[in-house]
């Protein structure tokens, strides 16, 4: 074949946004994989380019997830889906007692994202992975046709070593357990709702989206003994105590009063009428120990930075409910939501 | 939070509480109109803080679940027509109408967009001259107003594309519907605070005499609630039937003039469907004849689309106070906020919806 044949030319890409070519496997999928992601993750596992990561032996129990993340919009005040899938999928397993050790991530792009968000959104995961050790070790990319795709979908797996002595788990709820949540509630949805299109307000606050890892570590280290972990993601403070109420067949007492809020979170729930106590967290758990543990858990997690605070208890009740001692003083059951909370008309 | 935690004192809630008990010698079966205040009274527990005597029945001052069935069903064939834009506060899409929901609707591919203001709606349609944006305009007295002001943003713009689907109602009339049914069992009103923000309270006064029940203007937090019950039992006991104003903070009897005008300028009543209650004299809003171009009925042909209620649910009498919602034989069973069979188990504001998500297990076990 001469220089002069007509040959498949490369693809005409423009040099700052996906092409569906950018997905194709030849030469740009190579090039977007070096300067994007590869300049972002340095772990070794991964630049060896490998199908897959080699793993170092573990002598312990480990801990698998997998999560997805497709949120809108993919920057908001506090973080971007980059950190968040970081976040979520280290407190996911920083939840089940475990140390997050690796993680993968698949990028699912709709053609014509921008090439520089998207190697925005590698930088802030690789420098959420890093504050706490988490290996990025392997990855894929995919892009999809324009339309077919919300900008950006990740996907993620991690990995982690079961360092918790004993199992976590909503089965070791006992009656007369303290309830704590590990700092103020609701920040991460109200931050989102605040930047939402056709929502959008000014306010200083920002998502709570963080790693849960080192608070878990922090009590775990002060012995703390440990029946049940959750992190509050969508859904809230009162989806999770549901969620656990039901496994445990334990029913859960709180009181309204005690669960902290800040008052620029109190006032966009008053204004669009939705309640804090559904309010999505990204930054949050819910610690269930024994009453004699309790003021341990709350040093540790002081110690940690963490602003926690006592909820509620378990009570003796047989049914897994939800009962809120409401503002003024009333005993009601907090139920579960059926769907997405929707702003009230008037 | 300033000016909130200020109204949903404990202390404060349990000294009203103590009041209203004393207050109290007779039975009495008093309404709050707005689902607003359902919605409060659920979620903060007010109900169990009332002597046994005094009974509190939930009015149809929700707007999502008065909207008549054929109205929804109209809006669905709108939305489903390939050049609109359907624009809809987000309550009204899980609605359910004859056969399907807006949120089904949406689903298999029409292009139905939760707004937050109507504004944002006529912001929608200059941006996009090339589709049809129709705003479902749903509301009280309280959302009017707005409409009112997007109708006419959208006449200055001169935007050709832009409409409005109209299912406001007005309160007053409702009240007198429901004085007057042979059933009624209501002896006094707790009036929207909202509502009278914005419309005043003027209208109360001949309905408070005619029909002898004292009204009584509220707000929405629990000691605005206990308050109002304070008052309204204290002119039931004392054989009162005056307005009063609970909600001097915001409530004036003239009402917001500004409002109002824009309101008239836009607006003027009409005999109107409520859902579950039938229609009403003069109880609806439609467009006068300088707007009547903004019609999305008759620009869209849909005035035909009829609709027949479900038989099992009584949204009716329940938004009209003559039963409670776990009375209702379909209530949580046949009817659940993930498949309502009426609009009440839709909205938060919805007394069904309040009762299974504040009540949920208690009142299926009753």
């Amino acid at each position: 074949m001469s220089d002069q044949a007509p040959a498949c030319p490369m693809p005409h890409a423009p040099e700052d946004t996906v092409t569906l070519a950018h997905g194709g496997g030849g030469r740009l999928m190579h090039r977007l994989i070096e300067k994007v992601f590869l300049a972002a993750f340095t772990d070794p596992a991964l630049h060896e380019a490998h199908d897959g990561a080699l793993l170092e032996p573990c002598p312990d129990r480990q801990a698998f997830t997998t999560d997805s993340f497709v949120i809108r919009p993919l920057f908001f005040p506090g973080g971007d889906i980059g950190s968040l899938a970081v976040h979520g999928t280290a407190n996911d397993l920083a939840m089940c007692g475990a140390q997050p050790m690796y993680m993968s991530c698949g990028f699912i792009i709709e053609e014509g994202f921008s090439l520089e968000a998207l190697a925005e959104i590698a930088r802030s995961m690789a420098r959420a992975a890093g504050q706490i050790g988490l290996r990025v070790v392997t990855g894929d990319t995919k892009v999809v046709e324009r339309g077919k795709g919300d900008g950006l979908y990740l996907n993620t797996a991690g990995v982690g070593r079961v360092v918790a002595p004993d199992p976590i788990a909503p089965v070791r709820v006992r009656p007369g357990d303290a309830v704590i949540v590990s700092g103020d509630v609701g920040a991460h949805g109200a931050a989102i709702l605040s930047v939402r299109e056709g929502l959008a307000f000014d306010t200083a606050l920002k998502s709570d989206a963080a790693h849960l890892w080192p608070q878990v570590r922090a009590l775990l280290e002060a012995g703390t003994e440990l029946h049940c972990l959750r992190d509050l993601t969508r859904g809230g403070l009162a989806t999770t105590l549901n969620e656990i109420a039901q496994k445990s067949g334990r029913d859960v007492c709180l009181e309204e009063t005690a669960v902290p809020l800040r008052p620029e979170v109190e006032a966009a729930c008053e204004l669009f009428g939705l309640d804090p106590l559904y309010m999505a967290c990204e930054g949050r758990f819910a610690a269930f120990v024994p009453p004699d543990h309790r003021e341990r858990a709350l040093r540790a997690l002081r110690a940690a930075g963490a602003a926690p605070a006592v909820i509620g208890e378990v009570g003796t009740g047989p049914r897994g409910e939800v009962r809120l001692r409401t503002r003024i003083g009333v005993e009601r059951v907090l139920d579960m939501l059926s769907g997405e909370q929707l702003p009230r008309i008037c | 939070m300033k000016y909130l935690d200020e109204y949903r004192d404990r202390r404060a809630a349990q000294r009203y509480a103590k009041l209203l008990a004393a207050l109290t010698t007779k039975p009495w079966t008093v309404m709050e109109i707005c689902g607003g205040q359902t919605h409060s009274i659920m979620r903060f527990g007010i109900d169990r803080l009332l002597p046994p005597g005094l009974q509190l029945v939930h009015g149809p001052g929700c707007p999502v679940c008065v909207t008549p069935l054929e109205l929804i069903d109209r809006a669905i064939a709108i939305s489903r027509r390939p050049e609109t834009v359907f624009c809809s506060f987000g309550d009204m899409l899980r609605v359910p109408g004859s056969r399907s929901s807006l949120l089904e609707a949406r689903a298999q591919g029409a292009d139905i967009r939760v707004v937050y203001s109507p504004l944002d709606a006529v912001e929608l349609a200059r941006r996009l001259p090339a589709r049809q944006v129709v705003f479902f305009a749903v509301g009280f007295e309280t959302t009017a107003p707005m409409t009112a002001m997007a109708a006419r943003r959208a006449r200055d713009l001169g935007l050709k594309n832009f409409s409005l689907l109209t299912a406001h109602v007005l309160v007053p009339p409702a009240m007198a519907a429901i004085l007057s049914a042979p059933a009624n069992r209501v002896q006094g009103f707790l009036a929207a605070g909202h509502v009278c923000t914005v419309a005043g309270f003027s209208d109360y006064e001949p309905l408070a005499r005619r029909y002898r029940v004292p009204i009584v203007v509220t707000g929405f937090e629990p000691l605005d609630i206990l308050q109002g019950l304070c008052m309204l039992t204290r002119q039931l006991e004392r054989g009162l039937c005056e307005v009063q104003n609970q909600y001097g903070r915001s409530a004036r009897a003239a009402g917001n003039q500004a409002a109002l005008a824009v309101l008239r300028e836009v607006f003027e009543p009409c005999r109107r469907q409520w859902r579950g209650i039938g229609p009403i004299e003069s109880s609806g809003l439609r467009l006068t004849p300088p707007y009547a171009d903004l019609d999305a009925e008759k620009r869209f042909g849909v005035q035909e689309i009829a609709a027949q209620e479900p038989r099992e649910c009584l949204a009716g009498e329940i938004l009209q106070g003559l039963r409670k919602p776990h009375e209702c034989p379909a209530f949580g069973t046949l009817c659940t906020p993930e498949r309502p069979l009426g609009a009440p188990m839709v909205s938060s504001e919805g007394a069904c919806a309040a009762y299974h998500r504040y009540r949920g297990a208690e009142a299926n076990r009753k």
